[in-house]
């Protein structure tokens, strides 16, 4: 089931091109990796699908994103962001406490009932591996976790109000590898009740964590395969050196 | 010959140091020297009852009570009026070319000379609006003065939390009114508050402002009400250091220290809520 398309995007900030011609199906319950270098337009597309494109004020589109059949420009821009979460590169917490963090976004959409925003936040960090290390610092700053804790509070915060799709945004930039075996781990796990669009600079994670993997250079969709197929036989010469390290 | 870089550091901070010591020096010598020549008028009279005998003795209570209505008016009127602008300047406007004429109308508004505010006051409030001279003409007139440092400041303030904070809560689908009021204003209330200060400062100190919309040149009473005239204290400094003569300097060095404690004293409030907020600060 194809959950977000996009037909013939164009993106321009100003009178930069940043993406052309984007042509993508994005199916349920999968995680698509995006690989590129940088400046290849991976993270606008990422952001397109949340609209958070549209807080830069020289964004420029054309063509259109369909989310589950409608048009993401028809839906209400919250509703649409309650349903399409974002985990973003850096660890970014709000400037509240632990137990604020996964329950603002709750608060946000209407939520008053205490016992059962208690009860969703801890399901939240439940799902984001990290509840047996925070259940007894609940109201401390956000700020005093680790920069994996953090990241893992901000996927925590991301599921607490239940969205479809997910878009990682390079999550584990900032953290070491076992954080980032953390992240990766919680993904696999949440892909079977989400869809998973994970945008990563890092070529080996998009091999271990992609059902399937997108190869963005310069603006362009270059390749969208499976994983196996885009890392064992490419179609395109250029895929086959970024994943080599020729460049990038 | 090489250049010494130890002795060049030197230098640059004995320049420094002879700077903060320009600025240190006369603020302290005005501080000693109000305390010194009016410590001695300060009495319990002093500070409770009205002027007598033609201001040159008695006290200056109605125009403490004076100064602080009107600075209360003023930071009540002017506070949220710009603090909703400044919002709406920062968070919502356009940058289209109305909105840098605004902001730069607004700028080049805190220079204009409190006088010219006075004028003002007295055409719009007092004769268009028939508030008369009262507490209330005063207010707004000090009010509308401070406005551009009020909104100034929590411009500054707003744009100053980090933008990565508003995406972070707008990709939970928070509205945009939601981000600005859960997480963008709480983290931008000690800059506001430091525009306050600023502001309520102003507010109790100018005289030109009232000289025509509020203060009375000598009423020894309390007002009534907010359409009644007052007496305040930086208006009746001026009265007993020029208009009247033989005024004793002990009452005059007296009201001076009473006006920089009051102002002190509203400082020290808003200092300590900014205090309470910067604690409460995350990051």
């Amino acid at each position: 089931m194809v959950k977000i398309s996009a037909t013939k995007l164009n993106i321009w900030f100003g009178e930069t091109s940043v993406l052309r011609n984007i042509n993508i199906e994005i199916y349920a319950n999968e995680i698509l990796s995006i690989i590129g270098p940088s400046n290849s337009g991976k993270t606008t597309f990422l952001r397109m699908l949340n609209r958070l494109n549209d807080l830069t004020p020289s964004f420029k589109m054309q063509g259109e994103v369909m989310f589950e059949d409608t048009d993401i420009r028809k839906i209400n821009v919250e509703l649409l962001r309650k349903k399409i979460g974002m985990v973003f590169a850096l660890p970014l917490p709000l400037p509240l406490s632990i137990f604020d963090n996964v329950a603002y976004g709750l608060r946000m959409h209407g939520e008053r009932n205490r016992k059962r925003i208690r009860e969703k936040v801890k399901q939240a960090l439940t799902q984001g591996y990290l509840w047996d290390e925070v259940k007894d610092r609940l109201p401390e700053s956000a700020f005093k976790l680790s920069g994996g804790q953090q990241q893992r509070l901000c996927i925590a915060r991301t599921l607490a109000v239940e969205p479809d799709v997910i878009l990682f945004d390079e999550p584990c930039s900032g953290l070491d590898p076992i954080s980032t075996a953390k992240v990766e781990e919680a993904m696999l796990k949440l892909k079977k009740e989400y869809t998973i669009v994970l945008v990563t600079n890092n070529v080996k994670q998009a091999a271990r964590v992609g059902d399937r993997t997108a190869f963005f250079l310069s603006g362009e969709l270059v390749e969208l395969d499976k994983t196996e197929k885009i890392f064992t036989a490419p179609s395109d010469r250029r895929t086959d050196d970024y994943i080599r390290g020729k460049f990038g | 010959m090489a250049r010494n870089p130890y002795r060049s550091q030197k230098i640059a901070f004995f320049c420094l140091l002879l700077a903060t010591l320009f600025i240190v020096v006369p603020v302290g010598m005005i501080v000693v020297v109000i305390i010194k020549k009016g410590i001695a008028g300060i009495t319990w009279q002093f500070l409770t009852d009205v002027p007598r005998k033609g201001m040159r003795a008695g006290g200056i209570f109605p125009a403490i009570v004076g100064t602080v209505y009107l600075v209360t008016g003023a930071i009540s009127f002017a506070l949220p009026i710009g603090l909703f602008a400044a919002i709406y300047l920062s968070e919502y406007a356009k940058g289209n070319f109305l909105t840098r004429m605004i902001k730069l109308a607004i700028v080049n508004l805190a220079g204009v000379p409190s006088v010219v505010y006075g004028l003002f006051g007295l055409s719009l409030f007092v004769v268009f609006f028939k508030f008369g001279a009262s507490i209330l003409s005063g207010a707004l007139t000090l009010g509308i003065m401070i406005l551009p440092l009020i909104i100034t400041a929590s411009r500054e303030a707003l744009e100053s939390v980090p933008a990565s904070f508003r995406e972070a809560s707008l990709s939970l689908g928070a509205s945009k009114w939601q981000t600005i009021r859960h997480i963008v204003l709480p983290n931008a209330v000690p800059g506001i508050l430091t525009g306050t200060i600023l502001g309520l400062g102003r507010a109790a100190g100018e005289t030109a402002p009232i000289l025509f919309t509020a203060a009375a040149f000598y009423l020894p009473r309390l007002p009534h009400s907010i359409f009644d005239q007052v007496m305040a204290l930086p208006y009746h400094l001026y009265v007993i250091s020029t208009q009247v003569p033989n005024v004793d300097e002990k009452i005059r060095y007296g009201t001076a220290l009473v006006l920089v404690f009051l102002v002190l004293v509203m400082n020290l409030i808003a200092v300590v809520i900014r205090y309470q907020f910067r604690k409460k600060k995350k990051w």
